[in-house]
């Protein structure tokens, strides 16, 4: 019986890690369910991009109150998490405060702790304050209204309770306060508990360590539903996020193939295939759904954390267009959840459900009020690229539905027939010349 | 005034058996559209009073095919991207200048994987080396003194990060500059780019050029200076709504350098 708590916490250990580990296989598993994208060039700049954008937050302090708050949020957790290993290895085999034993270094690591501990509950506050009494705008946006809304508080409440915990743990427990190093904070908050028996603040203790450490593993499986992926994902998403000058967009490789056909004159129209060629079965150029992206643009998805910033710089939205680029990354997330779930219940297989990205998810009017200013990708603080999903939807749109507006259509025929927008005929270009 | 300006085509240096120095990409809207017609005139001004050997390709310039890519209609750009490249590539053209961010754009970024490489700058960035290398000479004049704000065009300023070139040349006319609360690299959009240019804005309480009309109109400028042709015509869309025409020139860069020498 002795062993039991052991036993217990290595259970709960092994179920709070398996069933995440089980949920990042399937994010995993929708990720590549995107097609194939090239991305192994310049590793250099890569990784150098991660260390600055994800590591550094260098886009996140642009905005300097949420950025600042974010980066205190961010460091507290970072190394509050030294703490976990200690909780760990405490709880695997019975022991109290392995680490202590260390002696003065031990105190300045918890006394950090602590201060963290305190920094992060108040930085938690103040988002939780601009978020439900100021009602910042961007978070009060239509897309964030039911689970989006919710989402975020929780992981506020969380944050919050998981401090609370921590301090609450450390002014309960005798030994380290008798220690008296390292408790900076936690011996200002013992007193509050000076009237309880050892007995009675040792069960206080260890029932605020169950909860922390319980409540660190709920978190952890909590991710893979909530926006808060974003603490793991902005690693890999700035890793594989474009070098190229923003105003770059890919060229179609397989549009590519048709125009070099249609432009060589040794080409005989009628032939039938070659045997086994590629053409055999034609591309679908564009995206209609989330398997026609690339698998870059899924993992940007699931890499969102809805903080809204592209939204609030994008002009479309700013003049009261349906457009917002953060409900771009929601939507195709959870058509991307709704395509895992399906191919889940099917054995491994997609069953057509009769839904799709476009129009059951975003409509052709956010799709077509985009100005493709870059704003919304310059915003983000983990390189999403919102706009790259946009023109793989008009693409779709315009090359395999001809649905474009017609006053686009007519501007794309002007091109056709004359070479401009407009319909002037190429052989006035230079009449300006003598006017 | 026409006589004075002097155009010569890639096939009238080809005829000659020489390469200019530089080829002047003109653009759609810069054959085309009256107002920007006098961008085009007033950039060849400063060309030839540097005494620039450029071209230009004339009736053999066609769409870059931006608005089309833009739209979605990727056929029909790789069309027009691969018949330009044709004729710039039988030109052996290997350098670029163009007045339109969105042909800059393009050109530069999405032409060499279509197997057009070239090295392309925009005007406002050619202007500036000109005036490093001292081939040509500005001075304030008119504009001496004068509220300039800059409205970055997203295609040159984020797009390419491109925020200094036209801002040192606003300097160098003696003019005082000052900023939108947007801008350089959070600069707002005029609202026409993406296809925009060419159709109506999406229902929505705000037209995007009204917007940021307002934003240069908060910095109480006597001109508002543009860098590309569209943002040109919104921002003059914009002023004119907002009823100020008579207090607020919307000009291009190269109007206001070429203006200042009374070109």
């Amino acid at each position: 019986m002795h062993y039991l708590p052991n036993i217990l916490f290595a259970i709960a250990l092994i179920i709070g890690i398996g069933y995440f580990a089980k949920n990042v296989k399937k994010l995993i598993r929708n990720i590549k369910l995107g097609h194939d994208v090239d991305v192994s060039d310049n590793t250099s700049q890569r990784w150098k991009n991660m260390v600055m954008i994800a590591l550094g937050q260098t886009k996140m302090v642009r905005r300097p109150i949420s950025g600042f708050l974010h980066l205190v949020v961010y460091i507290g957790f970072i190394i509050i998490n030294i703490e976990v290993l200690e909780i760990i290895i405490d709880g695997l085999f019975d022991t109290h405060r392995i680490f202590s034993s260390i002696g003065k270094l031990y105190g300045i690591l918890i006394g950090t702790f602590e201060i963290l501990a305190v920094l992060v509950f108040v930085s938690v506050i103040i988002f939780w304050i601009r978020r439900n009494i100021l009602k910042l705008k961007r978070f009060w946006k239509s897309e964030m209204t039911a689970w989006p809304k919710s989402d975020a508080n929780i992981i506020l409440y969380f944050e919050m309770v998981l401090m609370t915990l921590f301090l609450v743990m450390n002014a309960t427990d005798v030994p380290f306060q008798d220690m008296n190093s390292g408790n900076v904070i936690s011996q200002f908050i013992a007193p509050w508990f000076s009237s309880l028996s050892e007995g009675s603040l040792h069960i206080i203790e260890r029932t605020a360590w169950w909860l922390h450490i319980l409540g660190i593993l709920t978190f952890l499986n909590y991710l893979y539903f909530s926006k808060h992926l974003h603490i793991l994902l902005a690693f890999p998403n700035t890793y594989y996020g474009s070098l190229k000058p923003k105003g770059q967009f890919d060229n179609l490789e397989a549009v590519t193939k048709e125009v070099r056909l249609m432009m060589d004159p040794n080409v005989d129209p009628f032939a039938a295939p070659a045997e086994g060629s590629e053409t055999a079965v034609p591309a679908k150029f564009g995206a209609s759904d989330v398997q026609d992206l690339n698998w870059v643009q899924l993992l940007n998805a699931y890499t969102c954390t809805e903080c809204g910033r592209c939204t609030s710089e994008c002009p479309a939205n700013q003049t009261g267009k349906k457009l917002s680029p953060r409900k771009i990354m929601m939507d195709t997330r959870d058509r991307l959840e709704e395509v895992g779930k399906n191919i889940d219940a099917n054995k491994g297989i997609f069953k057509e459900d009769g839904k799709q990205l476009l129009d059951n998810y975003i409509t052709r009017e956010e799709l077509w009020a985009c100005t493709s200013c870059n704003a919304c990708v310059e915003a983000c603080p983990v390189s999403i690229n919102p706009i790259s999903i946009i023109m793989d939807m008009r693409r779709y749109l315009v090359m395999e539905q001809s649905a474009a507006p017609t006053e686009l259509n007519n501007m794309m025929t002007n091109i056709e027939n004359n070479g401009a927008p407009w319909p002037y005929n190429q052989m006035d270009r230079l009449n300006w010349k003598n006017e | 005034m026409s006589e004075l300006l002097n155009v010569p085509t890639m096939a009238e240096f080809m005829a000659q058996g020489k390469q200019p120095e530089v080829l002047f990409w003109v653009g759609c809207a810069g054959s085309f559209d009256d107002r920007a017609k006098k961008i085009t005139k007033a950039f060849v001004k400063l060309l030839n009073k540097a005494k620039v050997e450029f071209a230009v390709l004339g009736t053999e310039e066609s769409c870059t095919g931006d608005p089309a890519k833009r739209a979605g209609n990727e056929f029909l750009f790789q069309m027009q991207a691969v018949t330009n490249i044709e004729v710039l590539n039988a030109y052996e053209v290997k350098k670029i200048v163009t007045a339109c961010p969105h042909c800059f754009n393009t050109i530069k970024n999405e032409y060499p994987g279509l197997g057009g490489n070239y090295e392309v700058m925009h005007h406002t960035q050619f202007l500036k080396t000109l005036l490093d290398e001292g081939r040509l000479t500005v001075e304030g004049g008119q504009f001496k003194g004068k509220r300039i704000t800059f409205h970055d065009p997203c295609y040159l300023g984020r797009a390419n990060n491109v925020y200094e070139a036209p801002r040192d040349l606003i300097k160098k006319l003696e003019a005082e500059l000052v900023e939108m609360k947007n801008c350089k690299r959070t600069g707002l959009c005029c609202g026409a780019g993406g296809a925009q240019m060419f159709k109506e804005a999406e229902k929505g309480n705000k037209e995007v050029n009204i917007e940021r009309t307002e934003q240069a109109l908060e910095v109480k400028p006597e001109i508002i200076a543009a860098g590309c042709p569209f943002c040109n015509t919104m921002m003059t869309d914009g002023v004119k709504a907002k009823e100020k025409e008579g207090d607020i020139a919307i000009m291009d860069i190269a109007e206001l350098i070429a203006n200042a020498q009374d070109l």
